[in-house]
């Protein structure tokens, strides 16, 4: 057992744990905040799988995040009114419960990103963050000057949606469901890295000639983890909508994005759990630096620069060890 | 719909267009030379402004706040070339896109810090206020064909500079072999520096003039960046006759699918609708614009030759 597996233990233990005690003395608060983590986290992971293990630098993810977000805000503000999401060629209404909320978010990022994947991996390096970023900011500007769904003023979800047999509305039951997803997906993405296709999708990353010598072409590789990267974001983006009650443009804008390539770097590239890490520290810094002072982002600029500069390989290259040959 | 509207749609597109050819030729000579992608050029075009809009209030001269808003950007390009930019030409882009994004974190915070989060105002100077008549009864005003003349004026400045002496021969081989120009004993750090602070003049120079036409604040080097972005994306990352022309493509399609695409839908839809419909796809034409050239040409219109890293 590798360092790294420890440290991800230690977190994944400790998250729950920490809820736990939260949930025991009533601190609401900081169980929304945990739960913060976990989907920000997720929204990490998922950005991780193309950027970390498939090499491809995304500055464009919020496309997906957002995506998913009105997925859930747009079905929520449907049922609460009961009034049609579409009225032609076929009736479509709004609906309340998560898990079809999720297969509709997950379904379109997959098509969405199978659209942009098809036209942005055609390109390579900055070219692919810039395409990547532009096909974000069309989405961006779309839901902006778009008035049905509240536009600049995004869109209020009044009643989180249903799960069955959790109470979605309390915030344990919240984060426990959150949390079961993050597992979910953790070890599904464990799969893929460990199966063949992790391979040639590392492979494409290192050296996509080599790999396509062995008879491997690197291109549908990479478009496959493209898509499912974008689905992980786009459940996690969905999760982000329902904590908040609330969906906006903002979620598709590029800071979004830019947020969450942080939350890989400071975690970690192409580490498992390290965007979990990552997104953790984010949000501790955002609460408690917020806490002290208004400029938090000047210190947050401040730490990440150095992180950059001086810590490469992020906190879990800090303290898991390094493993990464490339 | 009027040939006058069209002409001074035009002329407004153009102003767009040669604001981000200001913008986009600094970002595509760093790029070109030193292989750097910067996201905090925004905040260069912000510090301009802001520099401009402090010394025009102080002094009452423009033209001190214009010259000031190129100094102050120089200044603080060069600072950040010398002490940030340089860690950065040898790594992967992925690091350059994040310190370059807490860059703008850390410029912006700093700008609210000092100035605090009122917007300044700049006000078009009193030589240049009101309207001219051009040709034809077309009235169109001073300050903004002073911008497109200005701009014009640099496009050609940067065209003699980097063509025709001896700093924009450095410039143009360091982009082709960085360590055969420096074992010609040609000091590539200091190239490097005054490219980068030249890049950083240009975007404090369209700060300070876009500021007098809108308020100066933090974040207004945002949406300029991103768009600078596609103007450099479109034209091939490096190309200085690249980034004109993108600059003035994505001016145009900008500003007249604005003005046009609502009343083109209007043609066969009814009246709200058709703004709607329109308004949302003109905001995102020129994303659309750049999606296709790169997906026909995924190095752009003009790509530049003889860069190594792109």
């Amino acid at each position: 057992m590798t360092r790294e597996f420890w440290v991800s233990v230690v977190v994944l233990v400790g998250l729950p744990v920490a809820a736990f005690i939260a949930h025991i003395t009533g601190e609401t608060y900081i169980i929304n905040l945990l739960t913060r983590m976990i989907v920000l986290g997720l929204a990490g992971i998922g950005l991780n799988f193309a950027l970390g293990y498939g090499g491809m630098v995304s500055f464009g993810h919020a496309a997906f995040f957002g995506l998913g977000a009105y997925v859930a805000g747009i079905a929520a503000f449907h049922a609460f009114d009961d009034s049609l999401i579409v009225s032609m060629p076929f009736e479509l209404g709004g609906t309340n419960q998560m898990l079809l909320i999720w297969l509709i978010a997950i379904f379109l990022a997959a098509v969405l990103a199978f659209l942009i994947g098809l036209i942005s991996l055609r390109t390579s390096g900055v070219y692919f963050i810039m395409i990547t970023l532009a096909f974000a900011q069309m989405l961006y500007y779309f839901a902006i000057s778009w008035p049905a769904y509240g536009g600049e003023d995004g869109l209020s979800i009044y009643l989180r949606n249903e799960f069955p047999g959790v109470q979605t509305d309390k915030a344990f039951s919240f984060f426990l469901l959150c949390f079961a997803i993050l597992l979910l997906v953790l070890l599904l993405c464990w799969r893929f890295i460990n199966a063949r296709f992790g391979a040639a999708l590392q492979g494409a990353r290192m050296n996509a000639l080599r790999l396509s010598s062995i008879g491997i072409a690197p291109f549908p590789v990479k478009l496959t983890a493209f898509v499912i990267s974008a689905m992980i974001v786009a459940l996690a983006g969905a999760l982000y909508g329902e904590l908040n009650g609330f969906v906006s443009p903002s979620n598709l804008s590029w800071h979004m994005s830019g947020e969450l390539i942080i939350f890989v770097i400071l975690g970690g590239v192409g580490r498992l759990v390290g965007p979990l890490i990552g997104a953790i520290v984010f949000v501790l810094l955002e609460t408690y630096l917020g806490g002290l002072t208004d400029r938090w982002q000047f210190f947050l600029g401040l730490i990440l620069l150095a992180t950059v500069l001086f810590a490469n390989g992020g906190i879990m290259g800090l303290i898991g060890g390094r493993t990464r040959h490339d | 719909m009027s040939t006058l509207l069209i002409a001074e749609q035009v002329l407004n597109g153009l102003q767009l267009g040669v604001t981000l050819f200001l913008m986009a030729a600094g970002l595509t000579l760093v790029f070109g030379v030193m292989g750097l992608i910067n996201l905090a050029h925004g905040s260069l075009y912000m510090i301009g402004a802001f520099c401009c809009a402090f010394v025009s209030v102080e002094t009452g001269s423009f033209l001190l706040g214009l010259v000031a808003g190129m100094a102050g950007a120089a200044i603080a390009g060069a600072v950040l070339e010398v002490v940030v930019m340089q860690r950065l030409y040898a790594r992967d882009h992925l690091d350059q896109v994040l310190a370059t994004f807490a860059l703008i974190l850390i410029a912006s915070e700093g700008t609210r810090w000092v100035f605090g989060d009122v917007p300044l105002f700049l006000d078009v100077p009193q030589a240049f206020a009101g309207t001219v008549e051009l040709v034809g009864g077309l009235t169109y005003s001073k300050y903004r064909l002073l911008i497109i003349f200005v701009g014009l004026v640099v496009a050609l400045g940067l065209y003699w500079l980097i063509a025709r002496t001896r700093l924009g021969m450095r410039i143009r081989a360091g982009e082709s072999d960085r360590e055969m120009i420096a074992a010609l004993g040609v000091n590539i750090r200091l190239v490097y520096t005054i490219v980068f602070a030249l890049g950083a003049a240009l975007a404090g120079l369209a700060g300070s003039m876009v500021g007098a036409l809108s308020s100066v604040q933090v974040g207004m080097g945002e949406p300029v960046l991103i768009l600078a972005f596609v103007v450099i994306v479109i034209g091939g990352i490096g190309s200085i006759k690249g980034a004109l022309i993108g600059a003035v493509l994505v001016g145009l399609v900008d500003t007249l699918g604005r003005v046009f695409l609502p009343s083109f839908f209007q043609l066969f839809m009814n009246s709200s609708d058709a703004t709607t419909i329109g308004s949302s796809l003109a905001s995102m034409a020129i994303y659309v614009v750049m999606a296709i050239v790169l997906a026909v040409r995924p190095q752009g219109l003009f790509p530049a030759t003889g860069t190594s890293s792109a």
